[in-house]
């Protein structure tokens, strides 16, 4: 092979790497000495090894560029059995088992949470798919939590907080913030094992794989508690739509993950969303009316509980990629059914999206990225996230992001608001008679109270975003909501309630909504 | 169901429709009352109008910008918004579509009683929409005719004394702006285009009352009212990327009927990284109009027109606003060396 190469292509430079027009490439257009297997980008052909190399490159360089995670830190990968995030354990592992110099340096943890409750999977089903997971996860090497879905009826209200924490700071250098972090470790690591001198087997049985996922393991409870599964199906019975079904999965999924790095001291949660996916995610949270929380939701991190960092490192890699990494280098992932599988195209918002921008990527290939770029200029809402600590923003009881849900004068929500107002009226004011004395005052529409028919929603969407508020109106009743949604919403309103005493006397108008900024 | 369902809103009346908006079932008297309301309530939170300010209503003859006037004419009467009213129509000449629809404008100056004016492309620019079309294909029609309407309302409404635009885009239209221009990339517009009240600084200020409205409702509200107005899609439009917009915004609506909304919310609350370079406003070197190149978009086509390269305008925006800001040097003798310019421009790949 590179006989041939050396003599035909003696000075030529990179000439024979590509084939007379229109043929089949000859070489790998990096090495150009590699017969290629797959062509990554328009007329750029690679061979196994280069496609490699440029696949764990992207992942470190990724984490590199971003620098977030420091030496020693607990990340929880989270794993659904999918192709992307069994691409990204599979780089996980790559960097930490490389003799190379730049060994990624912390210390990973598998999470797969078990959603076959609300995927109609049988028990039977669900055993076999955890048994097959459980061979691919203790291959890893790493430790391993399953979590069933249905323990999201366990959770605490806390869960729904976020929590201040001060390394989510980035103005200090990297460094620093590497330097506090492993003091803070070693505080930690004072306090748990009671002296300096315990603390080498404290230290060696963390560096003892097999012990620790033992233990984690363990701590899950095997036989799934029927009543609970019970309650799932109840749960996602109530909601109306499969659009808000997938929310609502996503939102409850989301905290099963925090509470699992909360109680297992992960400070770092990675994602498996692909380039494809987040394309996919910000149109679609577009259509949801998640507008301002774009950045959060498909950023490359996201700090939205504070203690724990959720990150996004395959952002950068497209589904075919993907694909193709994992069938060239034999990365297993197994098949779960999701809440939309086998249902048509037009059944859900995220289905709708998801299929439109397929097509219309066939018909032009730059779509997918086109507007993954449009994301990436995208920020977090100005006063997002500079708040100056005294005043603390008020977040979705749902989905932890800063309130949108404001009344600007113009907007769209203020419109809504109006709309439903009108056609609620009691019959006696007619018309727009009633604003007319006080056009501004969009408030004095709300005096009368209707009576009756009021949804039980109404005391839970105060406490939501606007995106969220949709999910929950999509639902017949909100009994089944697990209880730790309930008693953080009646915390919140108890708080609020006493806040609103407080501050009584300097109110001119009982307003539900907080005012404009 | 056997029984009528009555108003939810006022409890006595048979209800003639479902709000697409919100789903509630509301007799016809109702209806009207709150479409016109909810108008009223737009215009007054978002401080659309000054007292005594002259408004040039774009009227193309459709629905939407028929019920603005219709709504304007009553909203100023009955609120009493102290404003002057006219009406400014675009003939882009397209045969069979325009013409069409500025006999319903007409027939409407007549009912509502408001002044109408007529600008045409053919007055301002030397070129139909016709014989731009046969020029240019099928493609791309829609850029030459949006560009050119946009500033041919400013210039009309100039010429009126007008001291602002109403135009009569819907909530529909501003979700599927918001859909193409995120499809696009189109970080600068995306921002834009959500706004209610548009630019104040340099052009003349634009309003669109309608934005919450939703295209749905206008219609209903149209028929109800018995407005006369002219519905037929424009004969170029289908080969509009905005139509994968379109059509996507309506099967949004079918699975979520809030989903116009929603996405009006999304535009409205979209945050732009402070470090990514947006477009700078200016002004066009040639006729002074609002632009964020040396050139505005209108003269930059207009001139691909008359060299005869109709393409000109279409694509890369960089290397074609270089040929021709080069080019402008030589402004005198322009028409005389545009043969010699043409052949020099045709060497350069577009």
């Amino acid at each position: 092979m590179c006989e041939s190469e050396e003599g035909g292509g003696c000075g030529g430079g990179g000439r024979p790497a590509r084939a007379p027009r229109g043929g089949r490439p000859l070489k790998c257009m990096k090495c150009k000495e590699g017969p290629p297997v797959l062509i990554i980008r328009v007329g750029d052909a690679f061979c196994k090894a280069c496609f490699k190399d440029y696949f764990v490159h992207k992942f470190r360089a990724l984490l590199g560029k971003n620098r977030c995670i420091f030496p020693g830190e607990k990340v929880l990968l989270a794993f659904s059995g999918g192709p992307a995030s069994s691409a990204m354990v599979r780089q996980v592992q790559e960097g930490l088992s490389r003799e190379a110099a730049k060994k990624l340096r912390f210390k990973p943890g598998i999470l797969f949470v078990d959603e076959g409750g609300v995927c109609g999977q049988g028990l039977e089903k669900r055993g076999e798919v955890r048994s097959q997971l459980e061979r691919i996860l203790r291959a890893t090497g790493f430790p391993y939590h399953l979590v069933n879905l249905e323990e999201v009826f366990g959770l605490p209200g806390s869960i729904l907080r976020a929590v201040s924490h001060s390394a989510t700071d980035h103005s200090q250098s990297y460094k620093e913030a590497v330097d506090g972090f492993i003091q803070q470790q070693e505080l930690l690591q004072c306090e748990r094992t009671g002296g300096p001198g315990e603390s080498l087997p404290g230290r060696l049985a963390e560096l003892s794989i097999q012990d620790p996922s033992e233990k984690e393991t363990a701590e899950v409870p095997g036989p799934l508690s029927i009543s609970h599964t019970a309650e799932l199906t109840r749960l996602f019975g109530a909601v109306k739509t499969l659009t808000a079904r997938e929310e609502l999965l996503q939102t409850l999924r989301n905290h099963l993950i925090l509470h699992v790095a909360r109680t297992s001291g992960y400070t770092k949660v990675m994602m498996g969303d692909s380039c494809t996916r987040v394309a996919v995610k910000l149109l679609t949270n577009l259509c949801l009316g998640r507008g301002a929380f774009l950045a959060g939701d498909t950023g490359f991190s996201d700090g939205r509980h504070g203690d724990v960092l959720v990150l996004r490192p395959m952002r950068e890699y497209s589904a075919k990629e993907i694909a193709f990494y994992n069938r060239l280098f034999g990365v297993p992932a197994i098949f779960t059914p999701a809440l939309a599988t086998k249902a048509p195209d037009r059944a859900s918002i995220h289905r709708l999206i998801e299929s439109f921008l397929c097509k219309l990527q066939s018909d032009f290939p730059s779509t997918v990225s086109t507007v993954y770029r449009t994301g990436e200029k995208l920020g977090a809402a100005p006063g997002d996230d500079d708040s100056d600590g005294a005043t603390e923003p008020e977040r979705c009881l749902l989905c932890l992001c800063t309130l949108d849900t404001n009344v600007v004068d113009g907007s769209s929500l203020q419109s809504t608001l109006l709309s439903e107002e009108l056609c609620q009226k009691p019959p006696l004011s007619a018309g727009s008679s009633c604003c007319e004395d006080a056009p501004t005052q969009t408030g004095c529409c709300k005096a009368p109270p209707v009576a009756g028919a009021i949804p039980p929603q109404v005391w839970l969407l105060p406490l939501l975003c606007y995106s969220c508020r949709l999910t929950i109106k999509d639902m017949s009743c909100l009994e089944p909501l697990p209880p730790y949604i309930h008693s953080e919403a009646e915390r919140r309103r108890r708080s609020r309630a006493a806040m609103k005493q407080e501050i009584q006397e300097f109110l001119l108008e009982d307003d539900e909504a907080p005012p404009a900024s | 169901m056997p029984a009528p369902v009555l108003c939810q809103s006022c409890g006595a009346g048979r209800a003639a429709l479902r709000r697409p908006k919100t789903g509630q079932a509301l007799c016809r008297e109702c209806f009207v009352a709150a479409f016109e309301a909810e108008v009223h309530g737009t215009i007054v939170a978002a401080r659309l109008f000054q007292p005594g300010e002259t408004v040039a209503v774009g009227a193309s003859g459709g629905k939407d910008s028929t019920v603005l006037a219709h709504l304007l004419r009553l909203l100023n009467q009955r609120h009493g918004y102290g404003l002057r009213l006219l009406l400014l129509s675009v003939d882009e000449g397209i045969a069979g579509y325009r013409d069409d629809s500025l006999d319903a404008v007409r027939r409407n100056r007549g009912r509502l009683g408001l002044p109408l004016h007529v600008v045409s492309y053919r007055e301002l620019y030397g070129w139909s929409m016709d014989r731009i079309a046969r020029h240019v294909g099928p493609k791309n029609n829609c850029t030459f005719c949006g560009v050119f309407r946009r500033q041919a309302l400013d210039r009309g409404a100039a010429l009126l004394g007008a001291d602002k635009i109403a135009t009569g885009h819907n909530a529909d239209d501003v979700a599927e702006t918001v859909l193409m221009n995120f499809l696009r990339g189109d970080v600068g517009r995306l921002r834009r285009c959500a706004g209610i009240l548009t630019g104040s600084e340099g052009a003349l200020p634009r309003c669109k009352p309608l934005k919450h409205a939703y295209e749905k409702e206008i219609v209903l509200y149209a028929y109800f009212q018995g407005l006369d107005y002219f519905s037929t899609e424009c004969v170029y439009a289908p080969n509009a990327y905005r139509g994968h917009a379109r059509t996507l915004l309506k099967d949004l609506e079918a699975i979520r009927p809030s989903a116009v909304a929603d996405l009006v919310h999304s535009g409205e609350r979209l945050a732009v990284r402070e470090d990514v370079r947006m477009p700078t406003q200016g002004t066009c070197q040639r006729c002074g109009y609002l632009s964020s190149q040396p050139l505005c978009k209108a003269c930059v086509l207009l001139e691909g027109l008359n060299r005869g390269l109709p393409r000109l305008g279409i694509g890369k925006p960089s290397r074609m606003q270089k040929v021709l800001t080069d080019a402008e040097k030589p402004e005198v003798g322009f028409r005389e060396d545009s043969q010699q310019a043409s052949r020099a421009i045709r060497t350069v790949d577009f």
